[in-house]
């Protein structure tokens, strides 16, 4: 009876209602100039006296944040537009420079509920065909005018509206960019709070660090959290037990399972783009070796055999192969394995070694830890012309985890002799620090789409 | 700080005449005919000498075996040993520890011990776990090779996840890269 269903329902449903103390909050350290300038006009509220939420103030650290837009100064703003038949003088936003003008409007729907709507303007199409504002008799009808990129009215639950906000980031960003937005997604990592009772915490918070809840506490280590493709599950490794396990718990019930314990090793789980295999590493049978088991039927297969460090696998976006750090070669690189033929490729060459390796949501680059000079940095290369370029100068960074949309990277970094967070865009250009209170916050494992 | 056994045993034996003479002063009548005894026998003002004792070569052995269960006895309370960096082979200095543990698991057959694993902050968590395992095998090897039975053993990696100093120096780093003997 391996399948071991654990509930510790009391305990977990407990640290879920805590707010963690492990709130992070951004601090944007370079790159910044290079983002587009953008208008987000704050939204009007129809409503008497203070407006429920500044859905406009999150958009804005949103976008800022993607490092692709910097959002100008509410001061400089020519008017207060509530929507785009507001905006009389296209030509006066169009010479602010901004490519698009964020406008919208909050409204009393019924009690805890709102109606929200906005729409994202060109100016300089609006200053082309200025002339069609003035059909536009009933607000939020208008997906006719091309000048006008997206627009969208929702009713909203109090409850909701920093969700809500992420989503109207993730509107603006695709209209701009073409690119699938991912502000409303979550990040898993790992708390330790030096001198509590219990210093291992795992912790799931909105991507900004915001709403961090704690699904598990516990006096021994906690590792490696891995998200299931659906992004309902967290694998990760704890040492509870005094050893090494691997355990899958659900984020909402906090349903927990321990999927393995074997002796030694259970380590680094990685969940298959399907999410029917779980690849990890063991050690049962010596060295530690990469295994791949399939989760309905918990078979194990190993995919390498080698008597030196073979860790960190990661699949490709296909499914059909994982990337995984040995020191077959000496020191650690990256290799690749394609599961059908057991084929074994190594994949990077620069500096000293390179170490945890994922494939980008594209398929098409590799980001990794590359060490070179004693330094431990972020790198990115890419298939297949194998251009190399170093994205980070931050210290003893380790475990990159991308964004499902590939704009950005959140990894561990030191700062002030703790562990935090960092982002940095996939050009290098956008780089920020999510520093903690307390205690070091690591192994950051970015969400799926949700 | 360590004594030698020899300085040990002096200490020891200082320690049992002070009793003795404690006991001595503290009984008067048995004390005082005892020392009118010695005196009437020896005279005034003679004092006497013993020459050191030859051992025999079975008392030597005992000797020895002793003198090293003790230094064994000092050696095991040390139950950490350092690594240098990205390295898990077990440095000179430590033998002897892992010599004296070795031989009270030998002679303990049904003593068994957990040899954890350790390393620094450099590298990334999971290469660490591997590398830490990798110190903890390297005692384990160790120590079957002195004897030990490998049921006796077992090991378990915490990798960088549980450093003792919690600082980015090398003097941090140095110290956190070990394995730990846990009975």
């Amino acid at each position: 009876m391996k399948r071991l269903v654990v509930i510790v329902a009391l305990l977990i449903s407990s640290l879920l209602t805590w707010e963690a103390r492990a709130d992070l909050e951004i601090v944007i350290t370079e790159g910044t100039n290079s983002a587009r300038p953008i208008a987000i006009v704050p939204f009007a509220w129809t409503g008497a006296g203070e407006a429920p939420y500044n859905f406009t103030d999150v958009v804005s650290s949103d976008l800022i944040r993607s490092g692709r837009f910097q959002p100008i100064p509410i001061e400089q703003l020519p008017s207060r537009p509530a929507n785009d038949a507001d905006i009389s003088n296209y030509s006066e936003w169009a010479s602010l420079g901004v490519e698009a003008v964020l406008v919208g409007t909050v409204s009393q729907f019924a009690a805890g509920r709102y109606e929200v709507s906005y729409q994202l303007v060109d100016p300089l199409r609006g200053q082309i065909t200025g002339g069609l504002s003035e059909y536009i008799e009933d607000e939020g009808l208008i997906s006719e005018q091309d000048h006008i990129l997206d627009g969208r009215t929702s009713v909203v639950l109090a409850s909701q509206f920093r969700q809500y906000a992420h989503r109207i980031s993730d509107v603006v960003y695709e209209a701009l960019t073409g690119e699938r937005g991912a502000f409303l997604t979550r990040v898993a990592y790992i708390f330790v709070e030096k001198n509590a009772e219990r210093p291992y915490q795992l912790i799931v918070s909105d991507y900004d660090g915001e709403n961090a809840r704690v699904l598990l506490r516990s006096p021994e280590p906690l590792m490696s959290p891995a998200w299931s493709p659906d992004g309902t599950k967290l694998a990760y490794v704890s040492f509870e037990n005094k050893r090494s396990e691997i355990y899958i718990q659900d984020i909402y019930t906090t349903e927990r399972e321990k999927l393995t314990s074997f002796p030694r090793i259970n380590g680094s789980p990685a969940w298959s783009p399907d999410g029917t295999k779980m690849a990890m590493v063991l050690s049962k049978n010596g060295a530690p070796d990469i295994y791949v088991m399939d989760l309905a039927t918990r078979e194990l297969k190993q995919v390498t055999n080698h008597w030196r460090i073979d860790t960190e696998p990661k699949w490709t976006p296909d499914g059909k192969s994982l990337v995984f750090t040995s020191e077959r070669g000496g020191l650690p690189q990256v290799y690749r394995v394609d599961l059908d033929t057991a084929k074994v490729r190594r994949i990077t060459f620069n500096g000293r070694s390179n170490l945890g390796g994922i494939v980008t949501p594209d398929g098409k680059g590799l980001v990794m830890v590359n060490r070179d000079a004693g330094a431990y940095h972020i790198a990115r290369q890419d298939f297949p012309t194998g251009n190399f370029q170093p994205l980070t100068r931050t210290s003893l960074d380790e475990s990159p985890s991308i964004a499902p949309n590939g704009s950005m990277i959140i990894y561990s970094t030191m700062h002030g002799n703790k562990q935090v967070l960092a982002l940095v865009s996939m050009d290098g250009r956008f780089q920020a620090r999510l520093p903690s209170r307390a205690g070091d916050v690591k192994a950051p494992a970015w969400s799926p789409f949700l | 700080m360590k004594f030698s056994p020899l300085v040990r045993a002096s200490v020891l034996a200082i320690s049992a005449m002070t009793l003795a003479a404690c006991s001595s002063t503290s009984d008067d009548a048995s004390g005082t005919s005892a020392a009118t005894t010695s005196e009437s026998q020896q005279g005034q003002g003679v004092e006497t000498g013993a020459a050191d004792r030859i051992l025999t070569p079975a008392e030597q052995r005992a000797q020895e075996r002793e003198q090293k269960r003790e230094r064994y006895a000092d050696l095991r309370q040390e139950k950490v040993i350092y690594f240098d960096f990205d390295n898990a082979s077990i440095r000179g200095e430590f033998a002897e520890i892992l010599a004296a543990h070795a031989d009270y698991l030998v002679r303990n057959p049904s003593m068994t011990v957990v040899i954890e694993g350790h390393t620094d902050e450099r590298g990334t968590p999971e290469y660490n776990i591997a590398l830490g395992e990798r110190r903890a095998k390297s005692v384990v090897d160790y120590m079957q090779s002195l004897g030990v039975s490998a049921g006796q053993m077992t090991m378990v990696s915490y990798g960088e996840e549980k450093p003792v100093v919690r600082q980015s120096n090398e003097r941090a780093w140095a110290q956190n890269r070990r394995a730990v003997l846990v009975y």
